[in-house]
């Protein structure tokens, strides 16, 4: 059974089509990535899945209970950390924590929320007020918030936006740990070196439609391949090398960006430029990422 | 059944940790009231015989506080929720729209009461009240209480903004209250406005209210609870549907 099954979704805000029939599984054990840029419709599938919003067409499901007909069940088993940094000013961090726990019927859950706490460089911030607590802080407790029912599936919105590298850094262990433990994780994110780290499988979305979909590895592999970044002192490139210039050629420095495949296709490069009589000042050999792919689908449609 | 409980917890326990504000402060804004009118109209206007001025305005001035109360503590917390975002907190867990609806008005209901029965403690000194029927007091308070929480329910939802809400607050329920009868029996007023006070729902719990004291009223009180029964039913069908379909609160 798919962690999380989401069918021909459809989400419309007057004229503006945030999801144009979206459908992709997650399966149970996944880290899953969920990127795109800004109005993608990245939070609109969250907060569809979470309940938040409600699909015009379509349907979404958690662990098998659709979110809308069975949608108590399908909320005990999902937890979600928005991406705005809400916090209620009146309560402590505990107070928070237990109040959540309260929410989804745990009535004795102190044990589960001192782990969280602990886990989350929260204890010695139990019992201060949400309203002193740094931003930082803010997003620890969301965090934790999300996680105070133990939910099999686990939802991130932009979890690290303008967060410290000691929160990322802690965040990131808890989740992969609770990944290890069986926990399904959705991801969305802008760091794309962290998506490119943690997540197995990984969605892009553009205008509201799937534009890719394919594991990590299959995706740096299947569009890049490797970069040779020349700069020239002198001379120019030949003809018989610019089929290779890639989408991040910056000419006007006499630097260009070639595309390889293995590193044997080095050397004919440089005795071609050789023999053009060019002069290399600078050389680098750039390994394809994540950035590249996603920088090349996005900008591959338009 | 521990969803419905936890927010109703949090609900009171958001209206006590500022209780100088949700409290103390309409306990003293109603204590001046029945200073203020208490001293100007002591000796002119007799509404009922045999039953001072002040001991006529004691209960409809407790009836107020509940009223307000009620209503300020629903829609406040529903539209701050709103606004600052954190009702997703409430939205998220597997919270059934009964369970909403009962924890922000009972809660709404406690507060109206608390205040009610803080301004009777203090203006009973004032006046020399009679208890003749305490049932339909109890009655009409909890009536009373539950119809405002509930339109303070509704309005949290339905405002988008604060502007909107104290527009509904100052528009809606103060007129209401304030022309319900408070200060004054309705017997007293040209035909024409004691027609239009009929219409007005909460003349009925004011009026209904006050019999419990005084054993007299402008409508009997079994009248008045019928009418303001079926607008409880009415305003919480109303809600219910409203938080069922996700209305304003789940885009």
């Amino acid at each position: 059974m798919a962690a999380i099954q989401i069918d021909q979704v459809t989400k419309r805000y007057g004229t503006l089509q945030a999801l144009g029939g979206v459908t992709f599984s997650i399966e149970e054990g996944e880290f899953f990535g969920l990127l795109g840029p800004n109005g993608a419709g990245k939070t609109t599938l969250i907060s569809i899945l979470a309940g938040l919003n409600r699909a015009d067409s379509g349907s979404v499901s958690i662990m098998g209970h659709d979110v809308v007909r069975d949608y108590r069940q399908a909320r005990r088993l999902l937890g979600v950390v928005p991406q705005e940094l809400v916090f209620d000013p009146f309560f402590t961090v505990r107070e928070t924590l237990r109040m959540q726990s309260g929410y989804f019927g745990l009535a004795n859950n102190d044990a589960w929320i001192d782990e969280v706490m602990h886990n989350l460089d929260l204890t010695n911030k139990a019992d201060a007020n949400m309203r002193s607590l740094s931003g930082g802080m803010k997003r620890r407790v969301l965090v934790a918030q999300a996680l105070v029912h133990k939910p099999p599936v686990i939802v991130l919105d932009e979890p690290t936006a303008g967060v410290d590298v000691e929160l990322r850094q802690t965040l990131w262990k808890f989740v992969s740990r609770l990944n290890r433990e069986g926990h399904t994780v959705v991801l969305t994110t802008h760091y794309l070196e962290e998506a490119q780290a943690l997540c197995n499988r990984i969605a892009m979305l553009r205008g509201g439609k799937v534009v890719a979909l394919d594991s990590t590895a299959a995706l740096i592999h299947r569009i890049s391949g490797s970069q040779l970044e020349v700069r020239l002192a002198s001379g120019t490139l030949p003809a018989s090398l610019v089929p290779l210039l890639s989408h991040q050629a910056e000419p006007g420095a006499n630097k260009y960006s070639l595309r390889i495949h293995e590193y044997t296709d080095v050397e004919p490069i440089l005795a071609s430029l050789r023999q053009a009589g060019a002069v290399i000042e600078d050389m680098q050999l750039h390994q394809a990422d994540l950035e590249d792919v996603f920088i090349e689908i996005m900008e591959g449609g338009k | 059944m521990i969803g419905f409980r936890t927010l109703f917890y949090k609900e009171v326990l958001r209206f006590w940790k500022v209780a100088t504000q949700t409290l103390t402060a309409p306990i003293v804004t109603a204590m001046l009231y029945l200073l203020i009118f208490g001293h100007v109209l002591e000796d002119r206007v007799q509404v009922y015989p045999g039953v001072s001025y002040t001991a006529f305005l004691v209960p409809g001035l407790v009836m107020m506080s509940v009223l307000q109360n009620a209503f300020a503590n629903s829609s406040s917390s529903l539209i701050q929720s709103k606004i600052t975002g954190n009702l997703v907190f409430v939205l998220l867990p597997p919270l059934s729209h009964w369970e909403l609806f009962c924890a922000y008005v009972l809660a709404a209901m406690v507060r109206g009461i608390a205040v009610g029965a803080g301004v009777f403690v203090i203006t009973a000194w004032f006046a020399h009240l009679a208890f003749v029927a305490p049932l339909w007091i109890v009655l009409f308070a909890l009536l009373g209480a539950g119809i405002l929480a509930t339109m303070g329910l509704i309005a949290g939802i339905w405002a988008e903004k604060f502007d909107q809400l104290a527009a509904f607050q100052n528009f809606l329920i103060m007129p209401a209250t304030f022309l319900s009868g408070v200060f004054y029996s309705i017997h007293s007023l040209p035909p024409f406005w004691q027609a239009v006070s009929h219409a007005n729902p909460f003349f009925y719990m004011i009026d209904g209210f006050r019999y419990g004291f005084f054993g007299q009223s402008d409508v009997a009180p079994g009248l008045s609870f019928a009418i303001v029964a079926a607008f409880f039913a009415v305003l919480a069908g109303i809600a219910v549907v409203m938080l069922r379909s996700g209305y304003k609160l789940r885009h």
